[in-house]
């Protein structure tokens, strides 16, 4: 069976998503100021610091995949917090509401158990929370085999990467991403679609993530290329 | 340049992706309206922007108020107030404000389906607005710790708006209308931002009679004390106890900025006799190539603002992978991670211990100039804005809080 090229049953149609910031004049000072605000800000806030803040900064390295985590640690200098924080498998969850009671948990804990002063943030250095308005487009690629789906993921952005690995997982609420789906549904290749489903993507930089992912599709195809 | 000329710096997917956004927005009038279409970075963005935008066709305009000088130092009197500075604001300055408004709603015309102002000097053509048409208004200025005052008299007319831009979070205030967070950019190819050749940087210093001997300390600002020029000159004489360098303050003159002079005078002051601080007012005609081989000649990039909007001349910097060191205000955290892709100070000592650091550790420079240059890529090049303004103009007519196109 040559896999490259079997055809799916329905070509994966590619999509991105763009975002636009929005700000919503909440600020915090310090880590109780902050858990007050995760509690009563909507869940495109939570999205933002949570996913969006991934692509503008994981470019070059991984780091911290969250806002919260970031700036408890450089602004703060709770480190034991801010690797706590770090540490929230966001692969766990399936929806919004899910990793927001989470990372309330998280911080409450700290709280709780943590006897020094609080640590204000200097002036100017407050936490900002920000709402992400999502456009999602459909950018006209389709795929309707491996091969193409390969070619493809290798031009697309990695915006359109983002949305179809990161945000389908909240969209689908199943814990699995779009790729994973498709090959499973379309393909009929659950081999495949576990490949792509039991990788933490949080731990890629943007291009490092692109390159995973058309790896495994090489990599697949030509172990299963005598099946 | 056209839009497809960027796909050597950002990648074709991203171009690719811009041209998706813009099939949107084919339908709609775009009229951006400012102050001034020389000297700013305001008018430095609408001169890149609004033929990228036509190239990925969209009918965009740019059209600017025209009003007297008393006006536009009323404006610049404003200006200071909205960054928190001191300032005399009286009653007979607000009624100047309402009754020139009220002449430059009278003589601008208004066509756009999208009406695009910047800035407070013609913020009330909202007075025009109507059920056909979106206004949206774009502040540029760093307005966290405003004269109370000043801000609600304008909020009046802010508030009007369908609704707000601006390029921090920290500029976030209490209004009744969206506030959305688009960051200014730079464009590589411009003549401020593109590559040069070694014999071109070499014009430049021979020009300003600035020789190579020494490492050279720079700051590009508007003549203007919100830009500290004198804490840059501090900063300057302690390191220069350790390290023998030369400083260059450079600028030039904005057609709305009355109060220059008086900077200049305390500047050429503190300067004294030294033959190695270089004060440099640029030619507008001369500005952008001068300021770009400056800033490629430079050792390391300061701004040590007191406050700012955005701080372009900084993103200038980082795309030339000049190692920066600048104050932690207004939009300069949004650039520069600290230790990263540049250095943050708070005190002129601070901005002093800082350069010596980045002189004493050429390794370490270069480090912080590539992280620089790639973070601006990314983040802060025209295409992203493009895509930023079009996602604003598409979020007046879905305001959901996901948006299917």
């Amino acid at each position: 069976m040559n896999w490259w090229t079997k055809r799916a049953k329905n070509p994966f149609q590619f999509h991105t998503s763009v975002h636009l910031r929005e700000l919503t004049g909440r600020k915090a000072r310090n880590v109780h100021e902050l858990v007050e605000n995760i509690k009563e800000v909507s869940g495109s806030v939570i999205y933002y610091h949570t996913h969006v803040f991934l692509q503008k900064h994981q470019y070059l390295s991984p780091e911290p995949p969250n806002d919260f985590a970031y700036w408890v640690s450089q602004v703060l200098g709770e480190y034991k917090l801010a690797e706590e924080l770090t540490s929230i498998d966001i692969c766990e969850f399936s929806t919004i509401r899910e990793l927001r009671e989470r990372i309330i948990r998280v911080i409450e804990k700290f709280l709780f158990e943590n006897k020094e002063p609080l640590r204000y943030a200097p002036k100017g250095r407050e936490f900002e929370f920000i709402k992400a308005r999502s456009y999602v487009i459909p950018t006209g690629f389709k795929a309707r085999n491996l091969k193409e789906f390969s070619m493809i993921l290798d031009k697309i952005t990695i915006h359109s990467i983002y949305f179809h690995v990161f945000e389908a997982r909240l969209r689908l609420e199943k814990g699995i991403n779009d790729f994973s789906f498709w090959v499973d549904t379309s393909l009929g290749t659950p081999e495949l679609a576990e490949l792509f489903s039991s990788f933490d993507p949080y731990s890629f930089t943007m291009e490092g993530l692109r390159r995973k992912l058309i790896n495994i599709v090489s990599g697949w195809c030509a172990k299963n290329a005598k099946r | 340049m056209i839009i497809s000329d960027y796909e050597k710096i950002v990648g074709k997917n991203i171009i690719y992706e811009l041209k998706l956004i813009s099939k949107k927005l084919k339908k709609k009038r775009i009229q951006c309206i400012n102050s001034t279409k020389v000297g700013g970075g305001v008018a430095e963005i609408l001169s890149r922007l609004i033929p990228l935008l036509n190239d990925l066709g969209i009918k965009a305009t740019w059209d600017v108020i025209t009003a007297d000088l008393d006006y536009f130092n009323v404006t610049k009197a404003f200006h200071n107030a909205l960054h928190g500075r001191k300032v005399e604001i009286s009653q007979s300055m607000f009624d100047k404000f309402i009754a020139t408004g009220k002449k430059i709603l009278n003589d601008t015309k208004i066509y756009g389906d999208v009406v695009f102002v910047h800035d407070p000097q013609p913020i009330m053509l909202v007075d025009k607005k109507t059920k056909a048409n979106k206004f949206i208004w774009r502040c540029h200025v760093d307005v966290s710790s405003p004269y109370m005052e000043v801000w609600e008299f304008l909020r009046k007319f802010i508030e009007k708006y369908d609704c707000s831009v601006f390029s921090s979070p920290k500029f976030a205030r209490q209004l009744k209308i969206p506030q959305f967070l688009i960051a200014p950019s730079i464009d590589p190819f411009s003549e401020k931002n593109r590559e040069l050749t070694k014999t071109e940087i070499d014009s430049v210093l021979k020009k300003y009679g600035i020789k190579k001997d020494k490492p050279i300390i720079t700051q590009v600002s508007r003549f203007d004390y919100l830009k500290d020029p004198i804490g840059v000159i501090e900063a300057y004489k302690l390191v220069k106890k350790y390290i023998d360098c030369q400083l260059v303050l450079a600028g030039n003159r904005a057609a709305d900025d009355p109060e220059m002079d008086m900077v200049m005078n305390d500047i050429l002051e503190r300067k004294g006799k030294d033959p190695d601080i270089h004060v440099l007012l640029i030619e507008p005609e001369r500005n952008d190539f001068d300021i770009n081989g400056l800033q490629r000649a430079s050792d390391v990039i300061v701004q040590k603002s007191i406050r700012e909007g955005f701080a372009i001349t900084i993103t200038e910097a980082l795309w030339k992978s000049r190692p920066v060191v600048a104050s932690a205000v207004g939009g300069i955290p949004l650039q520069i991670t600290h230790r990263y892709s540049g250095l943050l100070c708070y005190t002129v000592a601070g901005a002093a211990l800082s350069i010596r650091e980045v002189l004493n550790n050429p390794e370490y420079a270069r480090r912080l100039g590539r992280n620089g240059k790639e973070h601006v890529r990314r983040n802060f090049l025209s295409t992203r804005h493009l895509r930023d303004y079009m996602l604003l103009f598409l979020s007046l007519y879905c305001d959901e809080g996901v948006c299917y196109l």
